[in-house]
């Protein structure tokens, strides 16, 4: 663990690392953040979508020879549109009730999709190699994987993206409105329905996106939706329930976290870190960062 | 005094919802608040019940401060409050539902149960035990209400609006139960908006208009009070209303 | 149209019948497999009572269950391996450690003011943070676990019959519909059901909702430890995963609902119901995973149609759809 004094390049590279880590953690947690804030569900199978969607990618490469980078092309319009169908088919008819029903239908999907994993894809994890992998980079005193710094900034690329989408088009207007007043924006003649199932649709498109962005870089396994459920709600927690920019800072201080923890604490340890934050987080300030206070 | 509210306040972000309201409720006695809709009636309701803490002043009950006190403390104490949009527990039976308030007066299951049926029958609810309580009528729900509140054996209830709703058979029935549930040793202080009822009904009347009190005093001067009648009808409508005395405004 | 009434309570006959032919049982079916199927299933049972009892009767929804579970398995077991307290005296034990957890975590949620969507997901993180610091010490034996010494013999709770096993979980499990059959016959139990339905009105009516949901939290945790302490000395082995994975919350919350959350035989129904479908698709198709696939679907579909669960098919209104949760 300490064993002396830490190293500042050690550090440095364990921050440049999280930092990178952090990004895509941003695109995952917008996902979820943006389907809290117009829907106001809690979409507890985020994880194992995005682990269904790596499978996508992994199978891609190893069937199809898709490059999973170009595999996005792919993976984004196919979640979109699974996500659009889910929601018009099972999760729209389910949002009049009380909160806890559509966690526990979330949650059932959870279960449904990852044993459903688990029966096709067999339990072992599995990683790709793409030509590139092993081309390391020097980033300031770190050497970083060419596929991190790619996924990087193709995942701060999509979250700009995102954004303006958001920001600037007739649609992403049509979303805050429904976000902000769902009543009001029906008066306007805004078809909130169609916007809960477009925004449900971007919620899981982002998942397809940060498929091809993790796939290169970590591995997959029918289990891995639980560590990555506990994370997407740790950022979106920490940023604010509803809030992109406290996706964005959430992710980037949870990659952080999680790549100090792993250096202080080893990587047995290291992991508390994301779990006592969210903990803690949720006994002291709910709202979050950047959330609204309830 | 049973309750004394002392200049209470309760501000909500820029908005003051209560402002320096007082009033006072006497044991044995029927007081009502009455006010035009959004003049904060609830929100002075939930200060004094412990829902809200109030931004200022000071609220005695029974000689104690209260003041902050958690709400099922103040229930304990026995000031108990109704909601003006009814909260039933919806999955339980007509019986559970008062039998649950009729348990903070009687910790045996017997005799709780069987409390709760002899203030169902005062409340006229007998024939309804057995029913789901989501499966009741707006005028039900509302009795239940009253009947949960009145199970735990107050000494002051506070009735948010229990006629809101109900037609004029029922409103008669309620008014008979109200003032029977007076005369049995329960003081009442209730927020309504059926004129008639509340003229009926109360011996004293608070007015409450952009969360002041503007107005207090019997049925009758509150009804003549110029001040009462433009916080209802607009500025300048007391001086219509003064060619016409016998005139009462329905909200 | 008349309700079954939720706190009234079940006929003695009713009671009397089930274990009845709980015990009759392995007399039945002696063979090891049916006898190892009915302690899964009544396992199950029993810590699915454990969720029932704070999820189903006062409405507070955990996703995190497994942390009483894995807190008594792991008190028990290192209690007897460091110590060599026995593992009878481990049951109470672990009933102790998972009160205790069962305690903090209410303490700080509620304190806190979570509820709903916000406490399930806050008993998630606290059961991560147990995984991982049992996999990062010593004396739980980090990630190998803990392999308790094979000792046959009764006073060391590993019985040379597997019937043995049968009839402790069986009086394990009858004790827990004793616990929630006493809750609905009590001025407890009628409070935790209006917290479920409505705090404000609980509150309104002199319920110390704080207090009594700790309580429920208490008597939920020692169940759920009790339950891990059992599980340890049936297969003789924890780890981090098992202990605190999140399989086990999530049967946990599986066979509740499925079965009926807040009535007394949910959990056993839900458990039943699992280990039958569990052993079938084993059986029948050799696929892994298959049988939670469906339990997945199956929670979905209930949510959506039956929000009682199955009991719903047993005690259905006359007439008409069940009661749906506003």
């Amino acid at each position: 663990m300490f064993g002396g004094f830490v190293d500042a390049n050690i550090i440095a590279a364990a921050a440049i690392n999280g930092l990178l880590l952090g990004g895509i953690y941003t695109l995952v947690a917008s996902g979820l953040t943006l389907i809290y804030g117009v829907l106001h569900i809690i979409n507890f199978a985020h994880g194992s979508m995005l682990m269904l969607a790596m499978f996508g990618v992994f199978y891609l490469l190893t069937l199809l020879g898709i490059d999973p980078y170009l595999s996005i092309f792919i993976m984004v319009p196919a979640m979109f549109l699974f996500g659009y169908l889910l929601y018009k088919g099972l999760i729209g008819r389910l949002s009049s009730g009380k909160d806890e029903n559509i966690l526990l239908v979330t949650l059932g999907l959870s279960i449904l999709i990852e044993n459903l994993a688990l029966m096709f894809f067999k339990g072992d994890s599995r990683t790709i190699l793409v030509s590139y992998s092993d081309t390391m980079i020097q980033v300031g005193p770190a050497f970083v994987p060419l596929p991190k710094l790619i996924s990087f900034a193709v995942a701060t690329g999509l979250c700009a993206a995102l954004g303006l989408f958001i920001q600037r088009t007739d649609t992403g207007r049509a979303i805050r409105a429904v976000a902000k007043e769902r009543v009001g924006a029906r008066l306007v003649g805004i078809d909130v329905d169609r916007i809960y199932a477009i925004s449900y649709g971007i919620g899981l498109a982002t998942l397809g996106a940060a498929a091809s962005l993790m796939m290169p870089i970590f591995y997959v396994s029918p289990s891995v939706g639980h560590v990555f459920v506990l994370v997407a709600f740790t950022v979106v927690v920490l940023g604010g329930m509803g809030s992109f920019l406290g996706a964005v800072i959430g992710g980037l201080i949870i990659g952080l976290t999680e790549s100090f923890g792993g250096l202080f604490l080893g990587e047995s340890m290291g992991q508390i870190g994301i779990s006592l934050i969210f903990i803690l987080i949720l006994l002291f300030r709910p709202s979050g960062l950047f959330g609204a206070k309830t | 005094m049973m309750l004394q509210v002392a200049n209470l306040s309760k501000v909500f972000g820029g908005l003051r919802a209560v402002d320096d309201a007082s009033l006072q409720v006497e044991q044995g006695r029927i007081v009502a608040l009455i006010g035009p809709n959004g003049a904060g009636k609830t929100t002075l309701f939930a200060c004094i019940a412990g829902f809200h803490a109030a931004s200022g002043g000071r609220v005695q009950f029974l000689g104690q401060d209260i003041t902050g006190w958690p709400v099922h403390k103040i229930s304990r104490a026995g000031m108990v409050r109704t909601f003006q949009i009814t909260q039933p527990f919806a999955k339980l039976t007509v019986h559970e539902n008062i039998a649950v308030g009729a348990y903070q007066k009687f910790h045996d299951r017997h005799e709780a149960w069987e409390h709760a049926r002899a203030v169902a029958r005062q409340v006229g609810m007998e024939g309804l035990l057995a029913q789901s309580a989501s499966d009741l009528t707006v005028a039900g729900r509302k009795r239940l209400e009253l009947a949960r509140a009145l199970a735990t054996g107050p000494k002051l209830l506070l009735l948010d609006e229990v006629m809101a709703g109900l037609n004029p058979t029922e409103i008669r029935e309620i008014i008979g139960i109200i003032r029977a549930i007076r005369d049995s040793g329960v003081t009442v202080l209730l927020i309504e908006h059926v004129m008639h009822a509340v003229m009926s009904l109360s011996e004293h009347i608070y007015v409450l208009s952009y969360g002041k009190i503007i107005a207090q005093g019997t049925p009758q001067e509150v009804v003549n009070n110029p001040a009462v009648i433009e916080a209802y009808l607009g500025r300048g409508s007391a001086d219509h209303a003064a060619d016409k005395p016998t005139q009462v405004a329905h909200a | 149209m008349t309700s079954v009434s939720e706190l009234q309570p079940i006929p003695w006959k009713l009671h009397l019948s089930v274990l009845a032919v709980a015990i009759a049982f392995p007399f039945v079916f002696p063979s090891s497999f049916m006898v190892n199927f009915g302690v899964l299933a009544l396992f199950y049972a029993f810590i699915g009572q454990s969720w029932n009892i704070s999820g189903g009767f006062a409405g507070q929804l955990s996703f995190g269950h497994v942390a009483f579970f894995g807190v008594g398995a792991y008190a028990s077991t290192i209690m007897q391996m460091r110590y060599g307290i026995s593992p009878w005296l481990g049951l109470p034990i672990a009933g102790l450690a998972g009160a205790f957890v069962g305690g903090v975590i209410a303490v700080l949620s509620f304190r806190a003011g979570l509820k709903g969507s916000y406490f399930a997901l806050i008993t998630l993180a606290f059961a991560e943070v147990l995984r991982i610091v049992s996999n990062s010490i010593g004396i739980t034996g980090g990630g190998l676990g803990l392999l308790i010494p094979m000792n046959i013999g009764a006073q060391n709770l590993q019985f040379a019959e597997r019937s043995g096993f049968y009839f402790l979980i069986l009086a394990l499990a009858a004790g827990s519909v004793a616990v929630a059959e006493w809750m609905r016959r009590s001025r407890f139990g009628a409070q935790l059901a209006a917290i479920r339905e409505n705090e404000d009105s609980a509150k309104a009516l002199g319920i110390n909702v704080f207090a009594e949901k700790v309580k429920v939290m208490l008597i939920s945790g020692a169940i759920g430890g009790i339950g891990g302490c059992f599980f340890a000395q049936y297969f003789l082995y924890i780890d981090p995963l098992i202990a605190f994975g999140t399989d086990k919350s999530v049967e946990m919350l599986l066979v509740a609902m499925i079965g009926g959350a807040g009535t007394v035989y949910g959990p056993l129904v839900g458990s039943v119901l699992l280990a039958l479908v569990s052993d079938v698709t084993r059986t029948l198709t050799q696929i892994q995973g298959l049988s939670l696939v469906l339990y997945g679907a199956l929670l979905v579909v209930i949510i959506a149609f039956l929000p009682n669960g199955l009991i719903d098919l047993f005690t259905r209104k006359r007439g008409g759809k069940p009661e749906r949760k506003k």
